[in-house]
C-alpha cells in the first residue's frame, strides 16, 4: 500500500520537476512569450513576414489622407513602359530581367534590371503591380482576421457562457450566416460597391468571416464554465463579467489567437479566389488572385506572370501558418518542446540528466 | 428550426441577389428591332412585374411544392426546368468531391498518425512544412502547375514511355528517405527501411522500364497472388499483429480464395451488367472472409472479421485495377485518345461512345485525375495536422499510462485506446468538410471544365439567373445544415461530457 502511494506521488512529483525547471518564476504570459521566441520555425516566419510586409508596402505609393508616401521603386503600378525585347530568349517580349545567379555560374552577371519581374502583356511594370497586389492582398487579410476575431470571440463568448437560449439564439444565426454563400456576397458588393476598392471588400468580407472562430470559441467556453476555478470564483462572489474578462477569456485566448492566424491565411486566399472568378479586388487595382487569373493562359509563353504573384501569396499564407503554429505551441501548457520522448522516460524513471 | 434558418437565409439571398444586377441589362444595348417584345417576354418570364420582396414567395411555394410530391424550382433563363439541370449535375460534383474527400482523408490521417507517433522528428518536421505549403496554396495555381506538368509533359512522356536512369535513381531515393523516416525509430532501423525501400522501388521502375510496362500494363496471376498474400500479412499485422493466429489464418485463407478466383473473375469481367459482378463479388468476398472467420476463430470473431474483410476488401480493389490496367493499353492507342491520355479539362471525353463498362471506367477515371489530385492536395493537409494534434493530445491523457502500465504492447494502445479517441473529433470534422467541400470545388470545376454545381452556380451569377441560383441554394444549404445537425449530435453522442442546451 504505501510502496503504491509512493509510486504515485512520485510520478507526480517528476511530472511536475519538468514544469518548475522551465517555467520557474515566470507568469503565464511570458512563459508563453518565451516559449514562442523558442520557436525556430515561428520566429524565421514572423521575421520573414515582417520583411515581406516593409518591402512590399515601401515598394510603392501609399497614401493616408492627405499624407503621401512615394514609394523607392522607379515605376508605378498604372505606368506603361517600352516592352523589354533584346536580351529575351526565344522571341517574348517583356521577360524578367532579375538574375540571381553570380556570373561564375551561369555566365551573366547577377543584376535586378530595368524590370526585375518582367513586364505584363501591354508594357507595365510587374514588378510595381505584384507590389501594389500584395499591398492589397496584405490588406484584405489583415481586415478580415481581426475583424472575424472580435466579432467571432464575442459572439462565441456570449453564446457559451450563458447557453441556453440564448446559446441557442446565437448559433442558428452563425447557421444562418454559413449557409449564405460568401461568393454571392462578394459578387453584390462587386456590382453596387465595385469602386470603392479593396478595403471595403475586406470589411464587408470580414463582417461574415466570424463563424468558424464562434463556433470555436463557444465550445471553449462551454468547456472552461464547467471547471472548478469558475466555480471557485462564483463562491467568492464575482460578477458575470469578472468572471467572463478575467477568468475564462484568459483562459481561451490561446484557441482565438491560432484560429484568427489561420484566419488569416484563409483569407488571403479567399481573397485571390474570389478576385480569381472576378468577384473580388476589380481593375484597373490589382490583387495577387487577379494577377493569376489574368495571367493563368499565358503561362506557357510567359511563365513569370504567373510565378511571381504565386510565390507572394504561398510565401505570406505559409509565414502566416508557422506563426499560427507557434502560437499553438506556445499556449499549449501540456506541449514541451525539445524534450524527446526518451529524455521524458528518463525523467519519469527519475534518472539525472 | 432547420426552416426557419433556411426560409430566412434564402430569404436574404434571393434579395441580395435581386439586388446585384439587373437580368435586362443585355437588352438596354441591343439594336435588335424586337428588343421591345423581348423585354416583355422576359419580364413575363421571370415575373419581374412583381417585386423581389414578393416574388420570392412565387418561387417559394413552387418548392413547398415537395411537399405534395410536385416541387417546382422554375425555369432558367433559356426555358430548361431547374430541376433537370441540377440532376445532371449533382453526380458530377459529388463524383468530383467524393474521391478526392476520401483520398484526403486515408492519407491525412495515416501520416498524422505516423507524424504524431515521431514528434519532432525530421519526418514530422518535413510533413509539417508539406502540410502549411498545402494550406498555403490557391487551388486554382496549384491546377496550372498540375495541367503542366502531369498532363501535358506526362502525355508528352507517353508518346515516347522510356525511364531515364536519373529518374529512376531520383524516385528510388525519395521513396527510400520517405520509408526510411516512417520506419527509423534508430539510426539501424532506418537504414534498413531506406535499402529496402529504395533498392525494391529502383528494382521495380527498372524492370518496369525494361518490360514496356507502361503501355502494357497488368499485374498477372502469379504477382497478384503474390501481392495478395502480403496484403494479408500487412492488414494482420495493423490490426491485430501478426502473432495473433486466428487472424493471420483467416487473412491468408482470404488472400489464397482471392488468388484462386482470379481466373475466374477474368471471365466474368466480360460479361455484360458488370454492376452486378462487382456488387456480387463484394458479397461473395464479405461471405468468405466470414467462412474463414468462423473456421480459425472460437472467441473474439469480430476483430478477426475486421481484420479478413479489410483484407477481402483491399485484394477485390487490386484486382479491379488489375482489369483497369489490362484496359489501359487498347484505350490509350485508340485513335480517340491517341497516346495523350491524361485530359485537362472536361468530366468525360466526349468522342468516345462506348457501352463497354471497363473503357468508360478509366475515362472517368482519367477525367477525374487532375482535378483528384488538387483537391486532395489541399483538402489532406488539414487532415494531417488535426489528426497529429489531436493523437498527441490523447497520448498525453492519464488513460494512456494506465494502458501502458497494465502491460499492452504498443501497437494495441496506439490502435484500440488512442487512435478510437483521436476520431471523435475527427469524425465531426469530416461530416462538415463534406458539406462544404461541394461549394469549395467551385473554384476546382471552373478551372477543370467540369459542368457541376459550381459552373452552374458561376452561370446563375453572371447571367443574374435567380431561380438556377435558389435551387443549388437550397441543395447546398441543405446540406450544409443537415450536416451540422449530423456534427452536433455525433460529438455529444460520443462524448459525453458536453453538455448542450441543458438551461443553467
Amino acid at each position: 500500500m504505501s510502496e503504491d502511494r509512493k509510486q504515485s506521488s512520485f510520478g507526480a512529483d517528476t511530472q511536475s520537476d519538468i514544469f518548475s525547471k522551465e517555467t520557474e518564476g515566470l507568469s503565464q504570459s511570458q512563459i508563453v512569450r518565451k516559449r514562442f521566441f523558442q520557436h525556430k520555425a515561428a520566429m524565421t516566419s514572423l521575421f520573414v513576414l515582417l520583411g515581406i510586409v516593409f518591402f512590399v508596402f515601401s515598394a510603392q505609393s501609399i497614401s493616408l489622407g492627405p499624407v503621401k508616401y512615394p514609394g523607392w521603386w522607379k515605376y508605378d503600378y498604372e505606368q506603361i513602359s517600352d516592352l523589354r525585347i533584346a536580351e529575351c530568349e526565344g522571341g517574348v517580349v517583356g521577360c524578367p530581367s532579375l538574375d540571381v545567379l553570380p556570373s561564375f555560374i551561369d555566365g551573366t552577371p547577377m543584376q535586378i534590371g530595368e524590370h526585375p519581374f518582367g513586364q505584363d502583356d501591354i508594357g507595365r511594370d510587374y514588378f510595381a503591380m505584384v507590389m501594389r497586389g500584395a499591398q492589397r492582398s496584405l490588406l484584405v487579410m489583415v481586415i478580415i482576421g481581426t475583424l472575424g476575431a472580435a466579432l467571432g470571440t464575442v459572439i462565441g463568448a456570449i453564446a457559451g457562457f450563458f447557453r441556453g437560449w440564448v446559446d441557442a439564439i446565437l448559433m442558428r444565426f452563425t447557421d444562418f450566416i454559413i449557409t449564405v454563400p460568401t461568393i454571392v456576397l462578394g459578387s453584390v458588393i462587386g456590382y453596387h460597391f465595385g469602386n470603392l476598392g479593396a478595403v471595403f471588400l475586406a470589411f464587408f468580407l470580414g463582417i461574415f468571416a466570424w463563424t468558424g472562430i464562434s463556433r470555436l470559441v463557444r465550445g471553449e467556453f462551454l468547456k472552461l464554465r464547467e471547471l472548478e476555478f469558475v466555480d471557485a470564483a462564483r463562491v467568492a462572489g464575482a460578477s458575470t463579467r469578472r468572471i467572463i474578462f478575467k477568468h475564462i477569456l484568459p483562459n481561451a485566448v490561446g484557441v482565438i489567437i491560432v484560429s484568427a492566424t489561420l484566419l488569416m491565411s484563409g483569407a488571403i486566399l479567399l481573397e485571390t479566389g474570389l478576385s480569381y472568378l472576378g468577384f473580388g479586388v476589380v481593375p484597373p487595382d490589382v490583387s495577387l488572385g487577379l494577377l493569376i487569373s489574368s495571367y493563368q493562359d499565358a503561362f506557357t509563353v510567359r511563365p513569370w506572370l504567373f510565378w511571381w504573384p504565386g510565390i507572394f501569396i504561398i510565401a505570406v499564407a505559409l509565414c502566416v501558418n508557422f506563426i499560427g503554429d507557434g502560437l499553438r505551441d506556445a499556449f499549449d501548457p501540456r506541449q514541451r518542446r525539445g524534450m524527446s520522448r526518451k529524455d521524458k522516460a528518463s525523467l519519469a524513471r527519475g534518472e539525472s540528466k | 428550426m432547420l426552416l426557419v434558418i433556411l426560409f430566412g437565409s434564402s430569404y436574404l439571398l434571393y434579395n441580395l441577389q435581386a439586388l446585384s444586377g439587373d437580368p435586362l441589362a443585355e437588352f438596354k444595348t441591343s439594336r435588335d428591332p424586337e428588343v421591345e417584345s423581348q423585354i416583355k417576354a422576359t419580364i413575363e418570364q421571370l415575373r419581374l412585374d412583381v417585386p423581389a420582396p414578393l416574388r420570392y414567395f412565387i418561387w417559394l411555394r413552387g418548392v413547398l411544392g415537395i411537399f405534395i410530391g410536385q416541387p417546382d424550382f422554375g425555369k432558367v433563363r433559356t426555358g430548361e426546368p431547374v430541376g433537370e439541370i441540377l440532376i445532371d449535375a449533382i453526380p458530377v460534383t459529388i463524383r468530383l468531391v467524393f474521391g478526392a474527400t476520401i483520398i484526403a482523408i486515408l492519407l491525412g490521417i495515416t501520416i498524422g498518425v505516423v507524424t504524431a507517433l515521431r514528434q519532432y522528428s525530421r519526418f514530422d518536421y518535413s510533413m509539417t512544412f508539406v502540410a502549411f505549403l498545402m494550406f498555403s496554396l490557391p487551388i486554382f495555381w496549384v491546377a496550372v502547375l498540375l495541367k503542366e506538368f502531369m498532363a501535358i509533359q506526362f502525355n508528352n512522356f507517353l508518346s515516347e514511355p522510356n525511364i531515364p536512369t536519373g529518374w529512376i535513381i531520383g524516385i528510388a531515393g525519395f521513396v527510400a528517405l520517405f520509408f526510411g523516416a516512417i520506419l527509423g525509430r534508430s539510426r539501424r532501423t532506418f537504414w534498413i527501411g531506406f535499402f529496402s525501400a529504395g533498392g525494391f522501388t529502383a528494382l521495380l521502375l527498372a524492370i518496369i522500364d525494361a518490360r514496356g510496362w507502361i503501355l502494357e500494363p497488368g499485374i498477372g496471376p502469379i504477382f497478384f497472388a503474390v501481392m495478395a498474400i502480403l496484403i494479408a500479412f500487412g492488414v494482420t499485422q495493423i490490426s491485430m499483429g501478426v502473432g495473433h493466429k486466428p487472424s493471420l489464418y483467416a487473412s491468408l485463407s482470404v488472400a489464397v480464395a482471392g488468388a484462386i478466383t482470379y481466373f475466374p473473375m477474368q471471365s466474368l469481367f466480360k460479361r455484360e451488367s458488370q454492376v452486378t459482378v462487382l456488387l456480387g463479388g463484394l458479397v461473395v468476398a464479405l461471405v468468405i472472409a466470414g467462412i474463414a472467420t468462423m473456421i480459425f476463430a472460437r472467441i473474439d470473431r469480430g476483430p478477426v472479421y475486421r481484420t479478413s474483410s479489410i483484407t477481402a476488401f483491399i485484394i477485390g480493389i487490386i484486382m479491379i485495377v488489375d482489369k483497369l490496367m489490362q484496359t489501359w493499353g487498347p484505350y490509350v492507342s485508340s485513335g480517340d485518345v491517341q497516346y495523350r491520355p491524361v485530359p485537362t479539362i472536361g468530366e468525360r471525353n466526349p468522342l468516345i461512345e462506348t457501352t463497354d463498362f471497363w473503357v468508360a471506367l478509366l475515362d472517368t477515371l482519367l477525367h477525374m485525375f487532375l482535378p483528384t489530385i488538387a483537391l486532395t492536395l489541399i483538402g489532406f493537409a488539414g487532415y494531417v495536422r488535426y489528426t497529429r494534434g489531436t493523437l498527441l493530445d490523447v497520448l498525453n491523457q492519464d488513460y494512456i499510462r494506465t494502458a501502458r502500465a497494465k502491460g499492452l504492447n504498443e501497437r494495441t494502445v496506439i490502435m484500440r485506446h488512442a487512435f478510437r479517441n483521436t476520431m471523435i473529433p475527427i469524425v465531426t470534422l469530416l461530416v462538415v468538410d463534406f458539406a462544404s467541400v461541394v461549394g469549395g470545388a467551385l473554384i476546382t470545376e471552373n478551372v477543370f471544365a467540369w459542368r457541376g454545381m459550381g459552373t452552374l452556380f458561376r452561370q446563375a451569377i453572371g447571367t443574374f439567373d435567380l431561380n438556377l441560383l435558389m435551387g443549388i441554394f437550397f441543395v447546398t444549404a441543405t446540406l450544409a445544415l443537415v450536416a451540422n445537425l449530423v456534427a452536433d449530435l455525433l460529438y455529444s453522442a460520443l462524448d459525453p461530457r458536453v453538455r448542450v442546451g441543458s438551461g443553467k
